[in-house]
């Protein structure tokens, strides 16, 4: 999540949701996201909600688990309150962060305590990332005990320069182990991969795509670097100290990667996500896409909940003051009108492989169809037969499609 | 404590004798509004308490930038001996750009004051006063101001004076406005030395409009000064350009309030008003006559204001078009020299081809439009009047790079030039002949003003002066030297119209009518300008300059390759569609040439040279 919070209106003390956001929830799957919002090194890219131990002001890591099942024990009363129909959670996700630094121990008492509350499907996903230097095979053991089945690697690249650019701290040759680990322990696993980082070759990226590819991970993220404003990356870019990223190098690396991957036997299905199956698709990743329910739980989480989206007061000794005093963590809200959340749907949905169909837009959006097949960006074929599918080309060009698909949109 | 006239002589009932006619020739910033304000407070009639800085100019804009661009008359009584005089001080513009009306002005008197700021010396403008004024048989009285100041050099300037217009130094009067030292010697000088007017009483009335300003409660406010005859209220009047007659509502002199009188007689200066709305019917060097018993023969002199300059206004918010409209038809009415039309434009949209005297009277009327009216505008480059012929003999006057015959063959095409003046210190007159060689000017003449200072002389297209030439000449002489021009005719000359083409399709605003050596230049310039301005589009874009078919100079934007952002999690979402609708909202202010996407900024920052770069990733 990003660093800044948006403008909203102010969220209420009792974090109670307005009626509307009952609406329509047996329609939507639930799911948890707990952020765990601290980190051995800051990496110089990362504008993340994340906290070295000195930059803590007085908040302890150790206490962290205890605050975040707080929340997660009021989230389930202010469901309730808001006449929220309950569901069983079908994803949880643990991310940071790294939440690894945590001990195994108290990340399964945080996923005990969304069991208890809530309950979780019969094969529910739930994922937490790591970094490749943050866990031991014992440690991955303990976690798939508790019930964890996924594990999603910050493996970012695996060549030493492009790692140290990052301020990555992990030995490459680290990666096969823990993944090794994970899989004894049998757990699902994906990798992430950051591409376009300062000094990043075409050579170097495609490195890093087959030693991943080479690892045989279930699902794969890769993610153009973005120099985000008050990063450590951002200054040393204003200073020249490292070239800023090229956008046609990036397009040339994402199509290096999408052509590796596919060829290795994976699929995309969202314009950054590929996975070998429908099923080693990141369910949780996929209801932020879908327009589902989920909350967030941790200093600075978001939520959605049937158009309500809100998020978390930031700083994590703020957040513990707030859970601690028995009031809701959230500091801004917002409650989206009809037009606004189908903007996001196009927009969320675009991106998927198989998210919107054709027939669900206004006629306005129907009407551009046609010039974006013939722009390439959209796959003719799969028009025709009624989902509205990106092209290799309209994926790089997603933001292009969704502008032109909501340009004179007339919610219907 | 000073000789205010006991009893002052009474409009309409003036003796010719005791009137003394005179006007003020200075530089901007040399302090003619200050020693004016003195005068008016030194006669009596402004009271001390009354007295606003600089009284006589009465727009924001002119007391923020020093000059006055409406003149005005004020009537002041002064006694000499034991006669009261009737003084009439007639403000004149100070820049070229209004020459004519100028020289109207000065023809309202019999004499003029030269104000030189006695730290500074003499200005080009100035100087083309001053010829203009001794071409009118005017008497001149030198004046150096502000010898208050610690760094005036009255010694030097005064023989600058003297050697100019003749007389010993000695005869240079030394004033200050800011102290009022000097100014009761100098009043008594005005009506010393000023010759009274002469004119026929019992001849048909004849009056010469030198002002006509518009005021939004009593219509349009003419200022004459009285030749012969004379004219009494409620008198139908006739102007002699159109033969139109409006009645007198009222007839006054300014004192400075506007105070009605009984009439105007031979060679008074005062005002009145007809209720005409416009200052089109109340021109600028009309002579004005009674109906009854009009005059055949009208005063010399009189011409149509001709625009010399065009640029074409655009509302940077295309929704402003009707309020753009509306506010040139208001500047209009106070105006007489501005003209315009409708005119449409690819890159800016619904805007107004407007014609100015100069680029001063451009740069006012923008401003002019900024301020009261509360409108963003873009101004297109300023161009001139061309006359082309083709080979079919036929001839067409382009004012707009778009009206350029494109079928036939040029024959010939014909541009405004102008004599230039420029004064500087001698140090910079390699620099400034440089300037003036590489604007294709053709040097006149030279010479010393005192020792240090020189005045040179060029024969200069006039476009090569609009285009930039004042803020360059600025820069290349740290600001001291000071450029005045007239109209001198024109010449024929190889120009040629440079279009602008993205992906093949003219851009009108950039389009351009430059001599064909400089052609490559332009080209060079806009499409490097437009290259970093112009974000990439998800294909190539060529730009081109060309001269009809004939590509001269070729720059291309790559195309963009990506524009997803990658990564969406649930935190990124209301950041992401918030980065939609402002891109959705930044689309509105795109404009399309051909399939090009274009943010009308690019454009306009273009247009001004801001060449700062396009943000390279979005």
């Amino acid at each position: 999540m990003a660093s800044a919070l948006p403008l909203g209106e102010p969220a209420p003390l009792d974090g109670l949701l307005p009626p509307s956001a009952a609406d329509g929830a047996h329609g939507r799957a639930f799911g948890v996201y707990v952020h765990v919002p601290f980190c051995r090194v800051r990496c110089g890219y990362c504008d993340f909600n994340t906290y070295t131990a000195s930059e803590l002001r007085g908040a302890r890591q150790v206490d962290y688990a205890d605050h975040a099942i707080g929340e997660i024990r009021m989230s389930r009363r202010v469901l309730e309150a808001s006449e929220v129909i309950q569901r069983p959670a079908e994803t949880v996700f643990f991310g940071g962060g790294t939440p690894t630094l945590l001990p195994a121990a108290d990340l399964v008492r945080m996923l005990d305590a969304v069991r208890s509350e809530f309950g979780l499907t019969a094969g529910a996903e739930v994922t937490t990332e790591a970094n490749p230097d943050s866990v031991g095979p014992d440690d991955l053991a303990r976690l798939a005990e508790g019930g964890f089945t996924r594990v999603s690697f910050g493996m970012q690249s695996a060549v030493p320069h492009v790692l140290a650019a990052l301020d990555r701290t992990h030995d490459p040759a680290r990666v096969p182990l823990v993944v090794r680990w994970a899989r004894d322990a049998g757990l699902d696993v994906s990798l992430d991969l950051i591409y376009g980082t300062p000094g990043e070759s075409l050579g170097d990226w495609r490195r890093s795509v087959e030693a991943a590819i080479a690892e045989r991970p279930d699902h794969l993220s890769a993610y153009a670097l973005i120099v985000e404003d008050g990063t450590k990356l951002a200054r040393q870019i204003r200073r020249g100290e490292l070239a800023e990223p090229s956008d046609d190098l990036e397009a040339d690396m994402y199509e290096l990667a999408d052509e590796l991957l596919g060829a290795a036997g994976y699929e995309w299905y969202e314009v950054s996500n590929w996975a070998t199956a429908a099923g080693h698709r990141s369910r949780h990743n996929l209801g932020y896409w879908r327009g589902d329910d989920w909350w967030g739980v941790g200093p600075g989480a978001h939520s959605h909940v049937g158009g309500v989206r809100w998020w978390n007061a930031k700083h994590p000794a703020a957040y513990a003051d707030r859970v601690t005093a028995g009031h809701s963590p959230a500091v801004g809200r917002e409650v989206l009108d009809a037009s606004t959340r189908e903007t996001e749907r196009v927009l969320l949905a675009t991106r998927l492989r198989d998210g919107l169909s054709v027939a669900s837009l206004g006629s306005g959006g129907r009407r551009v169809v046609a010039g974006l097949i013939a722009d390439d960006l959209v796959d003719a074929r799969a028009a025709l037969a009624g989902a509205l599918m990106l092209t290799n080309r309209g994926r790089l060009f997603a933001d292009t499609v969704v502008r032109r698909l909501l340009e004179d949109s007339v919610v219907e | 404590m000073s000789p205010r006239a006991a009893d002052p002589p009474v409009p309409a009932a003036t003796d010719p004798a005791l009137i003394r006619n005179f006007c003020i020739i200075a530089h901007i910033d040399h302090g003619k509004s200050t020693l004016a304000d003195r005068m008016l407070g030194i006669t009596g009639v402004v009271s001390d308490r009354d007295m606003r800085a600089q009284y006589l100019d009465r727009m924001d804009i002119e007391r923020e930038r020093g000059i006055t661009i409406k003149s005005q008359a004020v009537r002041m009584p002064w006694q000499v001996g034991d006669t009261s005089y009737a003084l009439n001080m007639i403000d004149t513009p100070g820049h070229v750009d209004f020459s004519y009306e100028v020289s109207r002005s000065l023809a309202a008197c019999e004499g003029a004051i030269l104000l030189v700021d006695a730290a500074q010396g003499i200005e080009a403008q100035t100087l083309a006063n001053l010829y203009l004024a001794l071409e009118n048989d005017l008497e001149i009285i030198p004046v150096l101001n502000k010898i208050d100041l610690p760094a005036a050099e009255p010694e030097k300037y005064a023989k600058e004076l003297a050697d100019l217009i003749g007389g010993s130094p000695d005869e240079v009067l030394r004033v200050s406005g800011k102290t009022g030292v000097g100014v009761e010697e100098l009043l008594d000088r005005v009506v010393e030395r000023i010759p009274a007017p002469v004119g026929d009483p019992d001849a048909p009335a004849r009056a010469m409009i030198f002002d006509s300003v518009y005021d939004s409660y009593r219509g349009v406010v003419t200022y004459v000064r009285m030749v012969d005859g004379k004219l009494n209220p409620r008198e139908r009047i006739q102007m002699m350009s159109t033969r139109a007659t409006h009645e007198i509502l009222e007839i006054g002199v300014s004192a400075p309030e506007p105070t009605p009188t009984k009439g105007l007689g031979v060679g008074e200066v005062g005002y009145l008003i007809t209720g005409v709305k416009d200052v089109r019917q109340s021109k600028v060097g009309d002579t004005i006559t009674t109906a009854s018993k009009p005059a055949t023969e009208a005063l010399a002199g009189y011409t149509e204001p001709l625009p010399m300059v065009f640029s074409g206004l655009y509302p940077i918010d295309g929704s402003d078009y009707p309020e753009l409209r509306e506010a040139l038809d208001k500047l209009k009415l106070s105006d007489a020299a501005l003209v315009y039309e409708p005119e449409t434009s690819v890159a800016l949209g619904f805007g107004f081809r407007c014609g100015f005297l100069g680029l001063l009277h451009l740069e006012i009327v923008t401003e002019r439009l900024r301020r009261e009216f509360d409108l963003d505008i873009i101004a297109t480059a300023p161009s001139v009047v061309y006359e082309v012929t083709t080979e079919d003999k036929k001839t067409v006057t382009v004012t707009n790079p778009s009206e350029f015959p494109t079928g036939a063959k040029i024959a010939e095409v014909r541009e405004p030039i102008v004599r230039a003046a420029i004064l500087a210190p001698k140090d910079y007159v390699g620099t400034i002949m440089e300037l003036c060689q590489s604007r294709r000017g053709t040097l006149l003449g030279m010479e010393y003003l005192g020792e240090d200072r020189v005045e040179i002389r060029y024969a200069m297209p006039l476009g090569e002066i609009v285009f930039d030439f004042f803020d360059n000449l600025k820069s290349k002489t740290a600001g001291y030297a000071s450029l005045d021009y007239e109209p001198a005719g024109e010449q024929a000359a190889d120009l040629v119209k440079v279009d602008i083409l993205l992906q093949g399709e003219q851009v009108d605003a950039f389009s351009a009518i430059v001599h064909r050596d400089k052609a490559y230049a332009y080209g060079v310039l806009m499409t490097g300008r437009l290259r970093e301005l112009i974000p990439r589009q998800q294909f190539e874009v060529p730009i081109q300059a060309a001269i009809g078919a004939r590509i001269i100079a070729r720059e291309s934007i790559r195309a963009m390759r990506k524009d997803v952002l990658a990564k969406c999690y649930g935190g990124d979402i209301t950041r992401k569609r918030k980065l939609l609708e402002k891109q959705k909202e930044g689309k509105k202010r795109m404009k399309m040439v051909g399939r090009v996407e274009v943010p009308q900024e690019a454009f306009i920052a273009a247009l001004s040279g801001e060449t700062e770069k396009k943000d390279a990733k979005k």
